[in-house]
Formats: C-alpha cells, sequence, structure tokens
C-alpha cells in the first residue's frame, strides 16, 4: 500500500468500515509512514477541535428570542396545516 | 393444539426502547404545543450552528432557524418516523439553507448535485505535527476566529457535508439523504473537506519551532 491508496481509505479508516485483511494493510502502512501517520492524527485534531469548540455563539437570550418567535408563528396556525403560512415576526430586533 | 413456542411473545414494554421525541411529536400533533416547545428548546442549537456553518451569516441563521421549526410545526403530518426527528429538521435546515445562498447569486458554488473539481487542498503538504494541542496555544475567542475563518474558506459543498458528518455527527448515509447525493459522493466529499481544513488549520497548529525555520 503506498500514501495515495493509504488516502482513499482515510474515511473508511476514521469510520471503523474497513475490511479486516485491508485494515492490517492500512496499519503496517502507518507503522512506515510517519507523514500518513502525522495526516491521520492532525486530521482526527481537525475533527475533534470542531465538534468540541462552540464555533458560532449562540446565547441565552438569543435563544430565548428565537423561541418566543417561532411559538407565536405557531400560536397562530395548526399543527400540519401544510402551507398556510402567515408571515413572520422578525427575530431581529433591529428589524423590528 | 398448536405447539406454544410458534406463539409470538410479546416484548416486554420496558425492552421497547421509545425516543423520547416520539411522545413530544405525538402530543404536539394532539395541539400541546408545549410539547413543541420542548423540542424548540431541545434543537434550536443545532439547527442555527448548522445553517450558520453553511451560510456563513448570523443572521441569516436566525432566520432559517425560525423558518426551520415553523415549517416543521406545518408539515409534522409528514413526518413518518423513520429517521430521527432531529435528522429531519436537519434536512429541512440544509434545504432552507442552500436555498439561502442560491438567492444570493452564488449558485454556482452551490450546486449539491454536481462534482466539486476543486483539488486545492486535497493532497497533503503540510507534514509538521500539531503541537502543542490547539487548545493550549489560543485562547477560546482565538481558537473560534482560526475556526471559523477557516471553515468559511471552504467550497461550500464541502462544508455542508463536514458539518453534517463531523459536527452534527449525522451518519454517511443520512448525510447523502439530507443532501441528495450518493454515499460515495457523500464520502469523496467529506474526504476532501478534512484534508482542505487540515492543511489550512495547520497554518496556525504546526509545531512553532518547524513554522520559525
Amino acid at each position: 500500500m503506498n500514501c495515495t491508496d493509504f488516502l482513499a481509505k482515510l474515511t473508511d479508516f476514521f469510520d471503523g468500515k474497513i475490511e479486516p485483511e485491508l485494515l492490517a494493510e492500512v496499519k503496517q502502512h502507518l507503522g512506515a509512514c510517519h507523514h500518513c501517520e502525522v495526516v491521520v492524527d492532525t486530521t482526527r485534531k481537525t475533527i475533534e477541535v470542531y465538534r468540541g469548540n462552540e464555533v458560532y455563539e449562540f446565547p441565552d437570550d438569543l435563544s430565548t428570542r428565537l423561541r418566543a418567535a417561532i411559538m407565536a408563528r405557531c400560536e397562530k396556525t395548526k399543527c400540519g396545516s401544510g402551507s398556510s403560512e402567515t408571515k413572520s415576526a422578525s427575530p431581529h430586533p433591529h428589524n423590528s | 393444539m398448536a405447539p406454544s413456542s410458534t406463539i409470538a411473545e410479546p416484548l416486554p414494554l420496558a425492552a421497547i426502547e421509545v425516543h423520547p421525541d416520539v411522545d413530544l411529536v405525538a402530543r404536539t400533533r394532539a395541539g400541546d404545543n408545549t410539547a413543541y416547545e420542548q423540542l424548540v428548546k431541545q434543537y434550536q442549537r443545532q439547527i442555527f450552528r448548522t445553517a450558520n456553518h453553511i451560510t456563513q451569516n448570523r443572521e441569516d441563521a436566525e432566520d432559517i432557524t425560525q423558518d426551520v421549526f415553523f415549517k416543521a410545526f406545518q408539515k409534522l403530518d409528514q413526518f413518518k418516523g423513520d429517521s430521527k426527528f432531529s435528522t429531519w429538521l436537519v434536512r429541512i435546515a440544509v434545504n432552507e439553507s442552500l436555498m439561502r445562498l442560491r438567492k444570493r447569486k452564488t449558485s454556482k458554488t452551490v450546486s449539491m448535485d454536481q462534482d466539486i473539481q476543486t483539488e486545492e487542498g486535497s493532497i497533503p503538504r503540510d507534514f509538521a505535527e500539531w503541537r502543542p494541542n490547539p487548545e493550549q496555544i489560543y485562547s477560546q475567542s482565538e481558537l473560534g476566529d482560526i475556526l471559523r475563518k477557516t471553515i468559511a474558506g471552504l467550497p461550500p459543498g464541502f462544508r455542508t457535508v463536514f458539518t453534517l458528518r463531523d459536527i452534527e455527527n449525522l451518519s454517511t448515509e443520512e448525510t447523502a439523504s439530507a443532501l441528495g447525493l450518493s454515499v460515495p459522493a457523500v464520502k469523496s466529499r467529506l474526504l476532501r473537506a478534512r484534508l482542505q481544513l487540515r492543511e489550512r488549520l495547520s497554518r496556525y497548529f504546526r509545531q512553532k519551532n518547524e513554522a520559525t525555520q
């Protein structure tokens, strides 16, 4: 297995969906190729850093404001009423 | 008399796991809006995050969050329960977000049914290790800026797949279904999205002694 073959299997490797025979080859390649070892480690950290950090803040006041706007719209219609939409109340205080 | 072994034994109630959302959806259908408010409370952060990742615009994300929950309420009778309620919401959020992007006249960059040709960043070039870990190098706000700036630089098709699969934890199949893509197409985009993000983040996170050489 060379580095190109290894990269092609990277998604399956991360997902744990790789056939046992192929997994042995992947592990063998990783043991011998420092570059691919770094790629695996830093790609894993890429996923972890995005999962572990709130990239977009969602403060409590926004949560409360949005929920109130949503429920106000829902109160004006019937659940499962299809497309009889009434226009929204703006959730942005600066637009209201 | 038929042998008793041919009669199916009913499962004990405790063995049947019903997701709490199923009950909340049923109560909403029966007219209990407080049940729906509970669902909104549970998933509005996830829907806002998904919309913000795809549109890269906070105000759009707020509007989309509102629209998603309102549309879901209106169309609740169409929710068949063959997927998780949260996955159903995410699917609506993706559609709404992509529609917003298209309205911004960037349609050539947001098509989900065409292969994205760019190979930029898909072939690893930076082989520096990341030490210490990013959280040890940067403050929370600096790290947030880096992560926002970096994911914003990805083509929307890659950004969306990465968001659903790696941030929102949808399965490959759920992601494919939400985006109207094949499973191999999702896998291919996910690989390229991960590698491009890795390459770009490496500019910030690579070992300092190597960066200064």
